[in-house]
């Protein structure tokens, strides 16, 4: 998966758990958590909408690697060549 | 599947504050547990402050860590009985020079930073009354609570200010002082450490009363607006006491609850009880991340552990690798407490950590644990356990509406085993709530046939052990967290698509219970998947944590004769059940 693709997933799974917030303008490093005010339900619906969109497999263990938008993206762009 | 009676092995060495529970239950009494706290000196009363802090600090304790907080970055301050004295004394002294006196609510509206429990304990030692709220709210559950409530005081940080204080500070006009944890963003805000700088560390507790109010929790109902439970001074007997008892707290311990003070479990066994007992509280400003907790415990040698079922269960989906790969050796003690805990999930504690879970039931309202599991007794999974020492507990026969059937006055009581019937307590113990504020009428309703009504339905086996069986109203538990599903509706009919709205608690395996809010849309607006989302994000910008998680489109809500929405009627055909009586329920047209 390409950065750009691993960006625009993770636009739409947040834009599903928590709409209208502005994830154009998130920075990279910023924890989603906190900005986006997910709670711990919220990020696990994330990561499963994400695991489903993307088709890739993402175990528990995954979680901190996802915790800010680049993370993710290097995470899911990563993970389509190993 | 069933699951077999877990079963004590008594380890050598150490016995359990409640070491047999039949005799414990003989010999109790709440007077001989209120022998055990100090009192303010001179007789002057009883002050949760000084029980909690003072009197640790004026003895041999006074050097011992009192409370040892994580920052999210992992940083740690940390809190001698001597110093937590002094800091709350500064407080204090702060809102006395705000005038600011006894009965006057102070709130917090804090993430679990140092400065939420200095504000907490030094609001008690000024005899005024702490009402905390949880900082994930939006800012319609935080104006209603404020204002409900008569905040006068607010302590909160600059971030929490700007996005959810500042929109709604001019409808507030009886919040007249706002301290910040930071640099005040404008005028209308105070700095908290320069504040208290200036103040200093002496203070002597005026006269409390044990029956002086002394928190404000709020909690919902099925119907109108929040509820804000009162509890007096006299509560520390309770909290001290069933921390001893079902917590096993001990003074060298290291004790983390991991609730945030924003609810009741988060400020009785979150602040207050495990100071009483003059141990070491740990606590955590960052939310839940599985390895970030298993670290907390290895690395700060935690010895009794009070979590919730939604948290064990989210540990649960690791393998047991990761707790095996940590050094939980200190652990001695787990309990949980917020819904139900699956049975498997007891047994899972067994296996995966060593212990089992030991689970625990009591509400807002009862202000301290009522029925529990303890560590000498065997476990029966899935159980709530039996009741506290100087705790009555009963189950009473249920009307037509679900509720315990009143009838002049009088009740019945059930006392087949396995029978079904609304859980009810004597009322009598300290930390029972003495009213909701400005709300005499629903607090009268909380009693019948002298019982306190709790709303929940359960089952009591041969053996005098509780079983949950369900709510016996509309409210939601959702991560431990009740929701009242009024308060939802009401801001989502507040969106012009909106026409009407039911909310219930759907099934989910992690949190009980996830928000759901069905919604008939108003003529000209469309149902649609946008529509949808905008629903969703109108709810959290303004309800925050409570925010329905998921919207379904319904144009024929269920209505009773009067025109209700029949949450139940939802409720069931969202379980897949039969919808019992409908007899006065009729489709909207």
């Amino acid at each position: 998966m390409t950065s750009a693709a691993a960006e625009a997933a993770i636009k739409e799974a947040l834009g599903e758990v928590t709409p209208g917030a502005d994830t154009d303008s998130l920075p990279p490093d910023a924890d989603l958590r906190d900005t986006l005010e997910l709670d711990s339900l919220d990020f696990l619906r994330f990561v499963e909408i994400l695991s489903e969109r993307t088709g890739k497999r993402i175990d528990e263990d995954d979680y901190p690697q996802l915790a800010t938008k680049a993370g993710a993206v290097k995470f899911l762009a990563g993970r389509a060549r190993g | 599947m069933a699951f077999e009676p877990i079963r004590k092995q008594r380890q050598p060495g150490i016995p359990c504050n409640l070491a047999d529970y039949d005799q414990a239950v003989r010999d109790f009494s709440w007077g001989k547990a209120r022998a055990e706290l100090d009192g303010l000196p001179g007789g002057r009363g009883l002050n949760i402050c000084h029980e909690a802090v003072d009197r640790h600090a004026a003895g041999p304790r006074a050097s011992r860590p009192a409370l040892r907080c994580v920052a999210r970055d992992g940083a740690v301050t940390e809190f001698s009985y001597a110093s937590l004295r002094s800091q709350t004394s500064r407080f204090a002294n702060l809102l006395r020079a705000l005038r600011t006196g006894k009965g006057d609510r102070v709130f917090s509206l804090l993430g679990r930073v140092p400065e939420l429990y200095v504000a907490a304990l030094g609001t008690l030692k000024n005899a005024s009354v702490f009402s905390p709220l949880f900082p994930a709210f939006g800012p319609e559950p935080i104006r209603e609570r404020l204002s409900l409530g008569d905040g006068k005081v607010l302590v909160t940080s600059p971030q929490l200010y700007e996005r959810k204080i500042a929109p709604i500070r001019d409808s507030l006009p009886g919040l007249e002082h706002v301290l910040v944890t930071g640099g005040p963003p404008d005028a209308k805000t105070t700095g908290l450490a320069e504040a208290m700088a200036g103040c200093g560390e002496d203070f002597e507790i005026p006269p409390t009363d044990p029956q002086d109010m002394a928190l404000l929790h709020f909690t919902s109902g099925t119907t109108g607006r929040p509820k804000g439970a009162v509890h007096v001074h006299e509560a520390v007997v309770a909290h001290h006491a069933t921390a001893a008892a079902a917590l096993d707290l001990r003074p060298d311990d290291v004790f983390w609850c991991t609730a945030d003070p924003g609810w009741v479990t988060g400020t009785s066994y979150g602040i207050i009880a495990p100071l009483a007992h003059g141990l070491t509280l740990m606590t955590d400003a960052a939310d839940f991340e599985a390895r970030r907790w298993y670290r907390m415990l290895a690395e700060h040698r935690v010895t009794v552990w009070y979590t919730a079922p939604t948290a064990i269960r989210m540990l649960m989906r690791y393998g047991p690798e990761l707790p095996a790969s940590c050094d939980l050796s200190a652990l001695r003690f787990i309990a949980s407490v917020g819904e139900p805990l699956n049975p498997e999930a007891v047994v899972w504690g067994e296996r995966a950590l060593g212990l089992p879970i030991h689970d625990n039931w009591w509400q807002t309202e009862t202000g301290a644990i009522m029925i529990s599991n303890f560590a000498s007794m065997e476990i029966r999974p899935g159980s709530m356990g039996r009741p506290l020492p100087g705790v009555t507990a009963g189950l009473l026969a249920r009307g037509a509406d679900g509720r315990a059937r009143v009838t002049d006055g009088k009740v019945t009581e059930i006392t087949e085993p396995g029978a079904e019937g609304e859980l009810a307590l004597r009322p009598g113990w300290p930390s029972m709530f003495r009213g909701y504020l400005h709300d005499d009428e629903r607090y009268a309703e909380a009693f019948g046939g002298g019982w306190y009504l709790t709303g929940d339905v359960a089952r009591r086996d041969c053996d005098g052990y509780y079983w949950f069986v369900a709510r016996a109203d509309d409210v939601i538990k959702s991560a431990g967290h009740l929701v009242g599903p009024f308060e939802v509706e009401s801001v989502l009919l507040e969106h012009p698509a909106v026409a009407e709205a039911g909310v219930i608690g759907t099934p989910d395996p992690v949190a009980g219970e996830l928000v759901k809010a069905f919604v008939s849309v108003t003529p000209g607006y469309e149902a649609s998947g946008e529509l949808r989302l905008e629903l969703i994000a109108f709810g959290r910008r303004r309800l925050g944590a409570v925010a329905p998680k998921e919207i379904e489109f319904d144009q024929h809500l269920p209505h009773t004769q009067s025109g209700k929405v029949m949450r139940r009627v939802l409720k069931a055909r969202e379980l897949g059940l039969p919808t019992a009586d409908l007899s006065t329920m009729r489709e909207a047209r």
